[in-house]
């Protein structure tokens, strides 16, 4: 049967997200139907037709979904899961708030975080901040789930799938009020392919001024620990880790970071992890591929120099 | 304004698990056990809304063996006036223990239910939205900011990319991120005073709810070790094995 792959985008542009989402429902195998819900998203629509692997696109394009909001969202896709065995997402803010309202109204489980397929009905994916793996075997006859997009490779951009539009408008009680995003000229931190991350040892807001020099310099995202965030260096959806975001760019340069549990959660399968502090016995260099104990203010403006 | 918080008990989040040596689960015994911290963050915001005169009444409530007890006295030690537990030795999955709490909001009527945005152990970022679908509740997960007025409840959430606030009529569900507050720590008197407050044990089946199998865990390994990597001496010597040996920049 059909698999249901809910995009991912912001009625403009189309998010990598969904084609990494593409990529896992491809490894599941079956026909694959995009839905794009939100409102104006022609642009969105026209870039979801051209990911390879993908048949359909269901359109619906109404100013009640302009928002996405996961109580009217969750509806809409209910109405459509007759024709679908899996129902996928990307694990992303959206994908986290909708599907679990999916699978309730549905009456299965869901299964968070999908990092692997194993066979239709059987998935990998961490629990305990990613010191472990579970593979877990759906016994519902629906398989909702998110898929950690840094875990599959984005399928490519080389396909025509017809478009259908959808008549349901379904309203939502919740009201979006506002939105207040982080703006910002580098990568997307989940689509860098280097990132450069800064901790408590940045010491202050201002510092982080010579990570955001090296990132220019690499063309790489820059990152946050918790500490950092917390300590008001940094706005929140800039955070590495088992609560922030999930990253595996090829290179990532952790400055300043100890590197807790948490942390190494949302980082430890980059390629390449470089880690700069001046403690020694900081648990970040047991992952690290490079380490280098020194002063980050004296290391960080001369690696600035060098590269 | 009745809230409702419902709470896990889990490994407390500074300990590194290992997995079982038959790959069956992570070993868990022996381990320090702790409120997983968003649902210590749940009750701090109900705790400050009736400190604020908002709520009148915060009951937490735990689904799991006798010994998530010790947790729902912690929650009450921080403020909670009264828990409930749901008490089963099965490990269930979110929707289950969402059904069960399906079951508890219907004897309690609560006009907000605050959770954590996830437990630390499972990783599943589920039971709010799914309770809230079970509901048919609006949500706002992952909130930074709860603000109550009169009917309504505003809402600022942690999205990707930013921040976003909603605002939905009551009853209504929120689960917290890690930024909405910093929770207190439990006083020796005020543990001493949860030892007194009320705490209802009830039965999978007096809540008449039938639960079904929904997934097998075929096995749990451990993640792959990365290769232990080199120390370095200069930022010339990580600059030229970026270059020439890892050929990442």
């Amino acid at each position: 049967m059909a698999i249901l792959v809910l995009a991912e985008h912001d009625n403009v542009s189309l998010k990598s997200d969904t084609a990494k989402v593409v990529s896992a429902a491809t490894a599941i195998g079956g026909d694959i139907h995009l839905l794009v819900a939100g409102a104006d998203c022609g642009a969105a629509v026209t870039a979801a037709q051209a990911l390879a692997g993908v048949s359909k696109v269901l359109v619906a394009d109404s100013a009640e979904y302009g928002a996405q909001l996961a109580e009217n969202l969750s509806k809409l896709v209910v109405e459509l899961a007759a024709d679908y065995e899996h129902i996928l997402a990307a694990a992303s803010s959206i994908g986290k708030d909708t599907l679990p309202r999916v699978a309730a109204l549905l009456d299965v489980a869901q299964i968070s975080e999908v990092i692997d397929v194993v066979s239709s009905d059987t998935f990998v994916r961490p629990i305990y901040a990613g010191n472990a793996l579970a593979t877990v075997q759906s016994l519902d006859a629906k398989k909702v789930m998110t898929v950690r997009s840094s875990a599959f490779d984005a399928v490519a951009s080389t396909g025509s799938a017809e478009t259908v539009n959808l008549s349901q408008v379904i309203t939502a009680r919740t009201e979006f009020v506002s939105q207040a995003l982080t703006e910002s000229a580098r990568p997307e931190l989940g689509n860098a392919g280097i990132i450069v991350s800064g901790g408590r040892g940045m010491g202050s807001g201002e510092n982080f001024a010579i990570l955001e020099q090296l990132a220019d310099k690499l063309g790489a995202a820059v990152g946050a620990s918790r500490a950092a965030v917390d300590a008001g260096f940094v706005p929140n959806d800039l955070q590495v880790g088992q609560t922030g975001k999930i990253v595996a760019p090829d290179l990532y340069i952790a400055v300043g970071i100890s590197g807790a549990i948490q942390h190494l959660a949302g980082m430890k399968d980059s390629k390449v992890i470089v880690a700069i502090n001046k403690d020694p016995e900081a648990p970040i260099f047991q992952v690290a591929d490079y380490g280098l104990v020194a002063d980050l203010f004296e290391a960080v403006p001369a690696l600035n120099n060098l590269v | 304004m009745k809230v409702l918080v419902p709470v896990k008990r889990v490994v407390d989040a500074n300990v590194k698990v290992r997995v079982k040596a038959d790959n069956t689960n992570v070993d868990t015994t022996n381990l320090k056990m702790a409120l997983n911290p968003f649902c210590e963050i749940a009750v701090e915001e109900a705790v400050r809304l009736k400190e604020a005169g908002i709520a009148t009444e915060v009951v937490v409530v735990s689904v799991g063996a006798k010994v998530v007890q010790e947790q729902l006295r912690t929650a009450m030690a921080l403020g909670a006036d009264r828990a409930i537990h749901i008490e089963t030795d099965e490990d269930l999955v979110p929707l289950s223990i969402a059904k069960l709490l399906k079951a508890v909001q219907e004897k309690e009527q609560a006009q907000l239910i605050i959770f954590g945005k996830q437990s630390i152990d499972g990783d599943n970022n589920q039971t709010g939205q799914m309770l809230a679908a079970l509901t048919d509740m609006p949500q706002a997960t992952f909130a930074s900011e709860v603000k109550l007025d009169g009917e309504k409840v505003t809402v600022t959430r942690e999205i990707d990319g930013g921040l976003q606030t909603l605002s939905m009529p009551l009853p209504a569900i929120v689960t917290v991120d890690l930024r909405l507050n910093e929770p207190r720590y439990a006083s020796l008197p005020n543990i001493m005073k949860a030892k007194r407050k009320p705490l209802d044990t009830l039965a999978v089946a007096d809540l008449g709810v039938s639960l079904k199998a929904h997934q097998t865990v075929l096995k749990v390994t451990p993640p792959v070790d990365r290769k232990a990597g080199i120390m370095v001496s200069s930022v010339e010597e990580l600059v030229e094995k970026l270059k020439n040996e890892a050929k990442v920049i």
